[in-house]
C-alpha cells in the first residue's frame, strides 16, 4: 500500500497544526459557528444528536495493522470502545469530544491516516472495489490512480468550497464493485481499439434526492491525462453548479440542466488550457505509484492439494464450508482466497465494529495476510490474501469473536447509515429497522434459498445507505414528525446500473418485517428456475409486488 | 483610508470601492464588470467581480488592467477561487485582489491560488490573515505561487 513519504507528513502534520488552531479560536469565541461549520466539516467533524461524530478518511479503503490498531486504541481513549465503517468505506467515531478532536489527528498522523476532507463541500474520499489487485476479472489495479487523485485532491486550493459535496470512484474491473455510476465521477478503466488502457469518465450520477446514473462524456482518456480532464470538469462544476438551493447543488442537476453534450463541451473548453500543462501525469509519477501496490510475495502453492485439503474440511464441518462458500471468493494467485468479514451479526448495528474485534482484525492480518486490511462500502472487511490450507484456522478465531456470520451478498447482509440514533440529519431510525428485519430472516437455508439480495436502508434523503441501488430499499420519511419508510425496488449498482422505483405509500417501522416478507413471498412465487431477485423484478416489474404488499387484508 | 494585505505586507488602499451607479467614475475608482465593459479606454483601470462574473471578457485585455478584484460576498461561496486560478493561468501579472466576506482560514488557498492582496470586510484581523497566509509549506497541485505540482519536484 501507499506510504507517505516526508513530503505527505508534512501536509498531513500541518493540517493537524491548522486544525488545533481552528479548533482553539472556536472555543475562544473568536471563530463563528457558521465559521467553524466548513472548517471542521473539512475535518470530518459534525455535531450529532448526542456527540460530535468524527469520520476518519481511509484512502479507498486500505488499511495496515498498525493503522487498525491505532484506531482501536483511539476508540477506547477518546470513544466508546466501538467504530463504524462507512459506505465510503472510511471509519466513523460517534463520541469524541470537540476539544480533544486536533490531540486524536495527531494520533492518527503518526500513522499515516487522518480526517482530511471526510465531509464538507469538497472532494471526498476516492473509493474503489474492495478486492482491487487480486480479483480475477480486473483489466488493471485502481489503486495507483485512486492515490494519485488522493493526493490531487488533498487540500485542493480551488475546490474546498464547492456548491456541494463531491465524490470519485474507480472500477478497473469487469464486474463494477465500486458503484461508479452513482458517483459525481465514475472513472473505469478501459483498453482502446489499440489495447491501450486508459479511462472511460462518467459524470453527474449519484444519490439522494435526486438519483441519477451518470453518463459517459469521455469513452477513454489517456492516463497521463487524468488530473487535467478531473480538474476542468471541476473547474465548470464549480463555476456554475447552483449555489442557491443545496438540493440542486450536485454537478448531476448541473449536467442535467446542461445537456451531457453542452457539459461535455464546457469542459472541453476549459481542458483546452489545463492539458499538457504541469499537472500532466509523467511516466514517472504513474510507475512511482503503480510501485506501491505491486503484488506481494505470494508463496508458489499446490492448489490441488490446498482445495482438496479444503473441501475435506468443509465436509467435515458444514458450517465452515458454508462460511468458506458465502464470505470468501476466488483469487488470482493460485492457492489463495480473499476472505470477507461479515459486520452484519443480528443484533448489531450493521458496520460497527468493537475494538477488541480491531484488535483481532489486526493481529488476523499479520498472522493470515501482508498486514492489510480493506475496508467496502457495504460496511464489512476484507483480508485479501488468505492461503486456502489456513481458511479454517482463521475461521475459527473469526468465529470465537463473533465475525464469522455467513452472509455475504444475502438479504441480512445490508447497507445502512445510522440513522436517527445518531445522525442530526436522519428523519427517522434505520438500524432498529435493520435489526427488525434481520431478525425476522435469521434462517441461513432461507436467505441462502432467496439469493443474492442488496437490501439498503436510509434514515433520510441524504442517501448515505444507498437505498437507491439496493435490489431492496428503504427510505426512512418524516410523515407530521411522524417516522415512516418508503419501499423502492429493482436498484442495482453494476455495470447496468439502476434507480430503484417507489412501491407506493410509507409504511410504519412495526410493519416494515411484514413489508419485506410479502415482497420476498411474490418473488420466490415469480421466480423461474436460478433467477435471482433483480432478474425476476427486471422480468415481471414492480406492479406484482405492489398489488402483493398492499392487498387489503382479508 | 481602508487598508489591505498586499505581498505579505499591510498597506494603505489607494482605490476607492466601485459605484454602480456613477456615469463618470474617477480613474481611482474600482469599476463594475458592466461598466468596465462599456469604458472605450480601458488602460489603468481596475475592475471589481462578481459571484457569477467570469473573467473570460477580462482575457483579451489583462496587460492593461493594473487590479482585478473579486468580491465575496459570501465565504462559502467558492466561484472566486476558480475565478482567480484562471486569470493567473491565462497570464495576468497585476494585482490580485480578494475582497469581502472571506474569512481567514481561506487566505492560503486564495494566496495559492493567485491572490496576493486580501481586503476583508472586517479590517481588525489583518496581522491574523497574515500569519494564516503560510498555514501551509507544501502541497500537491500545481497552482500560480507554485507551478509545478508535487510530483515533479519529488526528489
Amino acid at each position: 500500500m501507499y506510504v507517505y513519504d516526508e513530503y505527505d507528513q508534512k501536509i498531513v502534520d500541518e493540517r493537524v497544526a491548522q486544525y488545533r488552531d481552528q479548533t482553539e479560536r472556536f472555543l475562544a469565541g473568536k471563530l463563528t459557528d457558521a465559521e467553524f461549520l466548513p472548517l471542521r466539516l473539512q475535518n470530518g467533524l459534525y455535531v450529532q444528536r448526542l456527540a460530535p461524530m468524527l469520520r476518519i478518511a481511509v484512502p479507498y479503503g486500505l488499511l495496515n495493522s498498525t493503522q487498525l490498531r491505532k484506531i482501536a486504541q483511539i476508540t477506547r481513549d477518546y470513544d466508546k470502545g466501538y467504530a463504524h465503517i462507512s459506505t465510503r468505506q472510511n471509519i466513523q467515531l460517534n463520541w469524541p469530544e470537540l476539544a480533544e478532536v486536533p490531540d486524536l489527528l495527531a494520533e492518527l498522523a503518526t500513522v499515516q491516516m487522518h480526517a482530511i476532507q471526510t465531509s464538507g463541500n469538497c472532494i471526498r474520499n476516492t473509493t474503489t472495489d474492495q478486492f482491487a489487485g487480486v480479483a480475477a476479472d480486473e483489466l488493471e489495479d485502481p489503486r495507483p490512480y485512486c492515490e494519485i487523485i488522493r493526493q490531487w485532491s488533498t487540500l485542493h486550493p480551488e475546490f474546498a468550497f464547492l456548491p456541494r459535496k463531491f465524490k470519485i470512484a474507480v472500477c478497473g474491473s469487469a464486474e463494477d464493485r465500486a458503484a461508479i455510476h452513482a458517483h459525481d465521477i465514475g472513472l473505469e478503466l478501459v483498453a482502446n481499439g489499440a489495447g491501450e488502457v486508459g479511462f472511460k469518465v462518467l459524470v453527474g450520477g449519484g444519490l439522494g434526492r435526486t438519483p441519477v446514473i451518470g453518463q459517459a462524456i469521455c469513452e477513454w482518456l489517456e492516463k497521463k491525462h487524468l488530473l487535467t480532464y478531473l480538474e476542468a470538469i471541476l473547474r465548470v462544476y464549480n463555476q456554475h453548479g447552483r449555489r442557491d438551493n443545496k438540493y440542486k447543488a450536485r454537478i448531476k442537476i448541473l449536467v442535467k440542466a446542461m445537456g451531457t453534450d453542452a457539459f461535455r463541451e464546457a469542459v472541453e473548453q476549459e481542458w483546452v488550457h489545463l492539458k499538457e500543462g504541469p499537472t500532466t501525469l509523467t511516466e514517472e509519477e504513474i510507475s512511482r505509484a503503480c510501485g506501491f501496490f505491486v503484488a506481494p510475495d505470494y508463496r508458489e502453492l499446490d492448489a490441488e492439494e490446498q482445495n482438496s485439503q479444503l473441501q475435506s474440511q468443509c465436509d467435515a464441518e458444514p458450517i465452515f464450508g458454508n462460511w468458506v462458500k458465502r464470505n470468501t471468493r476466488e483469487h488470482r494467485v493460485a492457492g489463495y482466497r480473499a476472505v470477507t468479514i461479515s459486520l452484519k451479526a443480528t443484533g448489531y448495528a450493521p458496520g460497527d465494529i468493537t475494538d477488541a474485534q480491531l484488535d483481532l482484525m489486526a493481529d488476523l492480518a499479520d498472522q493470515y495476510t501482508f498486514g492489510e486490511i480493506r475496508s467496502t462500502h457495504q460496511q464489512n472487511l476484507v483480508l485479501a490474501d488468505v492461503e486456502t490450507a489456513q481458511l479454517y484456522s482463521l475461521w475459527q478465531q473469526l468465529q470465537g469473536a463473533g465475525l464469522a456470520t455467513a452472509n455475504i451478498g444475502y438479504l441480512t447482509d445490508m447497507i445502512c447509515c445510522p440513522g436517527g440514533d445518531y445522525c442530526s440529519l436522519a428523519n427517522a431510525k434505520s438500524l432498529p429497522v435493520a435489526e427488525a428485519i434481520q431478525a425476522r430472516f435469521d434462517d441461513l437455508d432461507y436467505l441462502y434459498d432467496l439469493g443474492p439480495l442488496e437490501l439498503n436502508i436510509s434514515g433520510c434523503m441524504n442517501a448515505c445507505g444507498h437505498h437507491h441501488i439496493g435490489h431492496i430499499g428503504i427510505l426512512g420519511v418524516d410523515k407530521k414528525g411522524q417516522e415512516f419508510y418508503q419501499v423502492c425496488l429493482g436498484g442495482s449498482q453494476s455495470k447496468e446500473a439502476s434507480i430503484a422505483k417507489i412501491l407506493g405509500p410509507s409504511f410504519k417501522q412495526e410493519d416494515m418485517p411484514d413489508v419485506i416478507e410479502k415482497i420476498l413471498d411474490t418473488f420466490l412465487g415469480l421466480r423461474q428456475e436460478q433467477e435471482t431477485f433483480l432478474d425476476t423484478y427486471r422480468r415481471v416489474g414492480i406492479d406484482p409486488f405492489k398489488e402483493r404488499v398492499y392487498a387489503p387484508a382479508n | 483610508m481602508p487598508r489591505l494585505i498586499k505581498d505579505g505586507a499591510i498597506i494603505e488602499d489607494n482605490w476607492l470601492a466601485p459605484d454602480a451607479e456613477s456615469n463618470a467614475p474617477a480613474s481611482a475608482q474600482l469599476l463594475t464588470l458592466e461598466q468596465w465593459l462599456q469604458l472605450r479606454d480601458k488602460s489603468g483601470r481596475g475592475v471589481q467581480l462578481e459571484p457569477g462574473e467570469a473573467p473570460a471578457p477580462l482575457l483579451d485585455h489583462l496587460q492593461d488592467i493594473p487590479l482585478v478584484v473579486i468580491n465575496f460576498p459570501l465565504f462559502m461561496d467558492g466561484r472566486g477561487f476558480s475565478y482567480g486560478r484562471e486569470l493567473r493561468e491565462r497570464g495576468f501579472q497585476g494585482e490580485l485582489r480578494a475582497a469581502g466576506h472571506f474569512i481567514r482560514d481561506q487566505v492560503t488557498y486564495l494566496r495559492r491560488c493567485g491572490f496576493n492582496a486580501f481586503q476583508p470586510a472586517d479590517e481588525s484581523q489583518l496581522e491574523a490573515f497574515v500569519a494564516s497566509l503560510d498555514d501551509f509549506s507544501e502541497s500537491y497541485q500545481a497552482t500560480p505561487d507554485q507551478p509545478l505540482p508535487l510530483f515533479r519536484r519529488r526528489s
